[in-house]
């Protein structure tokens, strides 16, 4: 300890000692979110490629439902939707615990915005590339997993990056329907003393520790791909 | 290994006299624009067309119509026995579907301006892929025919590369193969050498010359390159406003052609060269 230590042990506005204790409980709620946002973002990417395929299907119904789907999702709050599929499934029978049904709501929400990721880096492989593949005959799914997805990925992991990050700041919401994710530790670390300003501080701090590398990398892996 | 009996022969040659390609009064619009009217015309098997013209005047769209990438507005296509356009059931010509239209493009390979490589693979990869998924090669037969053929167009030992560590000229080589890979009974060439280093469009014409004269594939080209179209063609087709104004072997239209409007056209693409 330096030589400040005593001073601010004892200040009224910052507990080192007391800080040091809640520690192992909001790094336990980091390991919640981690799970929320890998689990979340696993959703997110399959869905939206599931959607940003069907935004292509041929019958255009099903085009104007998925686009209308997508609206909806993406025009209403997050907190809402958790909320929803928490509080509202089981009267129809779906009992999801908290941590399910947040990554669903995450994944679903989220899915949304990443099925346009996946849709501007369909449009940006070539016109050719879908020639070429009807000229060899290809057959069309193969045309998808063999030529034009391979092609369309690589490019897009950037921004399904950027929303992987957007995910991981938006856990707290599911403090509503008591996941134990980090900020939901540090309430209840502050509800055992009144003392909220190290364990909300100290949750801030670790989502900046976080999820700033996370950008970095992002920004790093959108300079190799080439934006 | 004459190239006749080796890796691009193709799988079924027709040795018959029916055509191989007609066009029965085709009809192709974008929107208002007329590109092709009433179109008549008919390619034997084994002949090789090219196809020339002022830009904007069809000879594209003849080629992407053959590869089925466009759809005509009126008439039929026949290859072969089959309509390309159309299917008979029950006696009767209707629109054809997704998998008659698999069944005859299978027939016909094209080679594109762009070289259109698949940059996702490596130039093998580029050259099995559709061996092994479309006509169902094991991976050693497609591969062992992809290096015949990176040997026929003089890329032996670039197996591993990836079209974007080729020169422009390399990846139309590649391209080329990757047609012949299929076997196909028509080549359609639609002006390979355009997007080409100037340096780099003899190589090329010159592989085709090779593949034109060692083989019976039926050619289709369009091409501003009159020297290589007076070289291979057996023909040479005029068009003008989706029309074929004058068509004769070579040697006759490029020297004594009937039209006024084929003397304007070759006037002015001679002295650009």
């Amino acid at each position: 300890m330096t030589r400040h230590a005593p001073f601010l042990a004892q200040s009224r506005f910052w507990d080192w000692g007391y800080a040091r204790d809640i520690l192992p409980a909001l790094l336990r709620g980091v390991v919640v979110t981690f799970e929320a946002t890998a689990l979340g973002s696993v959703l997110a990417f399959g869905l939206g490629l599931v959607l940003a395929l069907l935004l292509r299907a041929p019958f255009w119904p099903v085009r104007a439902l998925v686009r209308g789907l997508i609206e909806f999702v993406r025009s209403t709050p997050l907190l809402v939707q958790v909320l929803l599929i928490f509080f509202v499934l089981p009267d129809y029978g779906i009992t999801l615990s908290p941590l399910t049904a947040g990554v669903i709501a995450l994944g679903t929400h989220y899915g949304t915005y990443t099925a346009d990721v996946y849709r501007a880096g369909i449009d940006a492989v070539p016109r050719g590339q879908w020639e070429a593949a009807t000229a060899l005959s290809l057959p069309r799914r193969r045309v998808w997993t063999g030529v034009i997805l391979p092609q369309a990925v690589p490019r897009v992991l950037p921004a399904l990056g950027n929303y992987v990050i957007s995910m991981f700041k938006d856990t707290p919401v599911l403090l509503a329907i008591s996941v134990g994710e980090l900020v939901r530790a540090a309430q209840e670390a502050g509800a055992q003393t009144f003392r909220y300003v190290e364990p909300f501080t100290m949750a801030g701090l670790l989502f900046l520790l976080l999820s700033y590398p996370s950008s970095i990398l992002v920004r790093r892996l959108e300079r190799r791909v080439g934006g | 290994m004459s190239v006749a009996e080796g890796p691009i022969a193709p799988a079924t040659p027709v040795r018959s006299t029916q055509p191989m390609i007609v066009f029965d009064k085709v009809v192709k619009r974008f929107g208002d624009n007329v590109v092709l009217r009433e179109l008549d015309f008919s390619v034997a098997p084994g002949e090789h067309v090219t196809l020339i013209g002022p830009s904007g005047s069809g000879k594209t769209t003849i080629l992407r119509l053959l590869m089925t990438l466009e759809r005509c507005d009126g008439g039929t296509i026949r290859v072969g026995e089959d309509y390309l356009t159309h299917m008979e059931r029950g006696g009767k010509l209707v629109p054809a579907d997704e998998r008659h239209l698999r069944k005859v493009r299978r027939r016909i390979g094209m080679v594109f301006q762009q070289f259109n490589l698949f940059p996702n693979m490596t130039v093998l990869g580029n050259l099995t892929e559709a061996p092994v998924r479309v006509l169902g090669l094991s991976r050693e037969a497609a591969g062992a025919r992809a290096r015949d053929l990176l040997e026929l167009v003089g890329l032996t030992g670039k197996a591993d590369a990836r079209p974007a560590q080729l020169s422009g000229g390399q990846q139309q080589r590649v391209a080329i193969a990757r047609a012949l890979a299929m076997r196909p009974d028509v080549l359609l060439l639609d002006e390979v050498t355009s997007a080409l280093d100037p340096e780099l469009v003899a190589g090329v014409l010159n592989l085709l010359k090779d593949i034109a004269t060692s083989t019976d594939i039926t050619m289709v080209c369009v091409t501003h390159e009159m020297g290589f179209a007076r070289e291979v063609s057996d023909r040479v087709l005029m068009f003008d406003r989706g029309q074929v104004v004058e068509q004769a072997p070579p040697e006759k239209l490029f020297t004594e052609p009937d039209q006024q409007r084929t003397r304007d056209f070759l006037r002015a693409v001679l002295d650009r060269a």
